[in-house]
């Protein structure tokens, strides 16, 4: 993997692959000692061109606990208000000695734009409406431990599992790399929302979708809450949030009908009130913090699948015959 | 030819079978009496295989401690992917996790490994473990030892010393011990 952009750049297998790399990585956060020397004198620039405290925070723990240095560049304190260039922003950071670029970007793409301009590697932390493959995989890998983790030989850990994403699937870019590392992984996933807020075609999508949570709600396994941007109100898609509520949310008379080994999952920050209207802590079955753990041991496989398997492929080759040392 | 501790003055064969099923578990007794006897008993031992070569000799030793002493010794498995220095050359294995069984501070650690080579993997090993706690004494045991080392580090414990040369990879298992001629630089 040169860089991770869209779950695409994992290849086959891809996915699964990482699941197991999130298991060594969850072992070294159990211990009394955190940390280990794997990307020692690597440096990782986390470049938000977008707000985002958790996801960033989330790489730089992930990037320290495997001993990478870290900066942080974000557009509040940034020349980007002085002017500069995306691309000479990029490119000042690179000659200071930049391994990977962890990107969040308003828009679509910019993670594609960047890798052709560096030859870092770089990872997209959320562009646009588009992909955010990390929080694919943290969901994947919490949903496949919760789960009972399944045999990964066969590729297919969450076969028979039934996935709801319940919200605003148009706009969202945790839906669209859920869809992708769920049905990879063997799921079947039913798309829960009003038609304004489904993307215009869902010819591509593996998924079945409908605007009835209440149909679904008594097959599913997995309840997938995205989050409710309230912006959305003013762009005439909803007739109004309580609307909204009444059906798409997880009400309190919803939560009790779930039966009580279905998982809730949301990618947060939760819109209380909004999509989901019960406490999580009192649901059976919430996994909402145990994706904010897995998200750290997620963030550390994917930057020590990018930065520790470089260097030169025939040096590999050499390498890998020492095998007995 | 230099003689070796364990015999065996000649370089064998490529391609040869070193030991047999029969002489490994005679080795395994060997060297499980050689850490009795060095350590005085089995209190405060316990064992670390690293993954994943190490980890049958581990419970072999274990076993083989517990006929003479007859008490058990812990056992656990350490691996050191993370640690190593030559991180950016080699794939991880995946699914070889660390397991320790009990807390390593104050006790004697005896590190176990099948085929003892340039010593670097033993480094990281000794890194690792000093982010689990911090043992009285570390000791190392291994079934074969080749020979070119490119750091300070000798096993206490050997189940054979075999002279190799650098193109040539030795197999260690509970079935016997085999020197290949490597084709191709592959593993």
């Amino acid at each position: 993997m040169r860089h991770l952009r869209s779950l695409d750049d994992l290849g086959p297998g891809g996915v699964v692959r990482l699941l197991g790399l999130t298991d060594h990585m969850v072992d070294i956060g159990r211990r009394a000692m955190p940390k280990v020397p794997a990307l020692r004198g690597r440096t990782v620039a986390m470049c938000f061109f977008e707000d985002s405290t958790r996801t960033r925070l989330s790489f730089d723990t992930a990037a320290k606990r495997l001993s990478a240095d870290t900066m942080t560049f974000s557009v509040s304190n940034s020349s980007l208000n002085k002017g500069e260039s995306l691309r000479d922003t990029i490119e000042t950071l690179e000659s200071m000695g930049v391994d990977a670029f962890v990107v969040r970007h308003r828009s679509s793409g910019v993670p594609w734009q960047i890798a052709r301009w560096t030859s870092a590697a770089v990872v997209n932390a959320g562009d646009g409406w588009h992909q955010h493959p990390t929080q694919a995989l943290l969901d994947a890998y919490t949903l496949w431990t919760s789960l009972g983790r399944a045999p990964l030989e066969d590729g297919r850990p969450l076969a028979g599992v039934r996935v709801a994403i319940v919200g605003d699937i148009k706009h969202s870019r945790v839906a669209r790399s859920d869809v992708d590392a769920f049905t990879q992984l063997g799921a079947e996933v039913v798309l829960v929302a009003p038609p304004t807020l489904l993307p215009p075609s869902l010819e591509a999508w593996p998924v079945t979708a409908t605007d009835r949570l209440d149909d679904v709600l008594d097959t599913v396994d997995v309840l997938y809450l995205l989050r409710m941007q309230r912006e959305r109100l003013g762009e005439s898609l909803l007739p109004g949030l309580r609307e909204y509520t009444s059906r798409f949310a997880l009400t309190p008379e919803r939560a009790a009908r779930l039966r009580p080994e279905v998982r809730v999952m949301h990618p947060g920050p939760m819109n209380r009130g909004v999509e989901i209207g019960v406490d999580p802590a009192r649901l059976a079955h919430s996994l909402i913090l145990d994706q904010v753990t897995n998200g750290v041991a997620v963030r550390m496989a994917v930057l020590f699948d990018l930065l520790a398997q470089g260097g030169d492929t025939s040096t590999t080759v050499s390498a890998l015959g020492d095998r007995h040392d | 030819m230099v003689p070796t501790a364990a015999g065996g003055c000649e370089p064998p064969q490529p391609g040869a079978l070193v030991l047999g099923a029969d002489d490994v578990r005679r080795a395994v007794t060997r060297v499980a009496h050689e850490i009795v006897e060095r350590n005085r008993g089995t209190e405060h031992l316990v064992l670390v295989g690293l993954q994943r070569g190490g980890v049958w000799l581990t419970e072999a030793l274990g076993a083989a401690l517990e006929r003479i002493g007859g008490v058990a010794v812990p056992t656990g498995s350490i691996d050191v992917s993370l640690y190593r220095d030559d991180i950016a050359l080699r794939p991880v294995t995946v699914g070889a996790a660390t397991h320790l069984p009990v807390d390593l501070s104050g006790a004697v650690v005896v590190l176990v490994d099948d085929v003892l080579f340039t010593g670097r993997t033993v480094r990281a090993a000794l890194d690792a473990l000093n982010d689990y706690g911090r043992p009285r004494a570390v000791q190392l045991a291994v079934m074969v030892d080749r020979g070119h080392r490119e750091l300070p580090i000798r096993a206490d414990y050997v189940g054979k010393n075999l002279p190799t040369s650098r193109d040539e990879d030795v197999v260690a298992t509970p079935a016997g011990v085999e020197l290949h001629r490597r084709s191709g630089g592959g593993a």
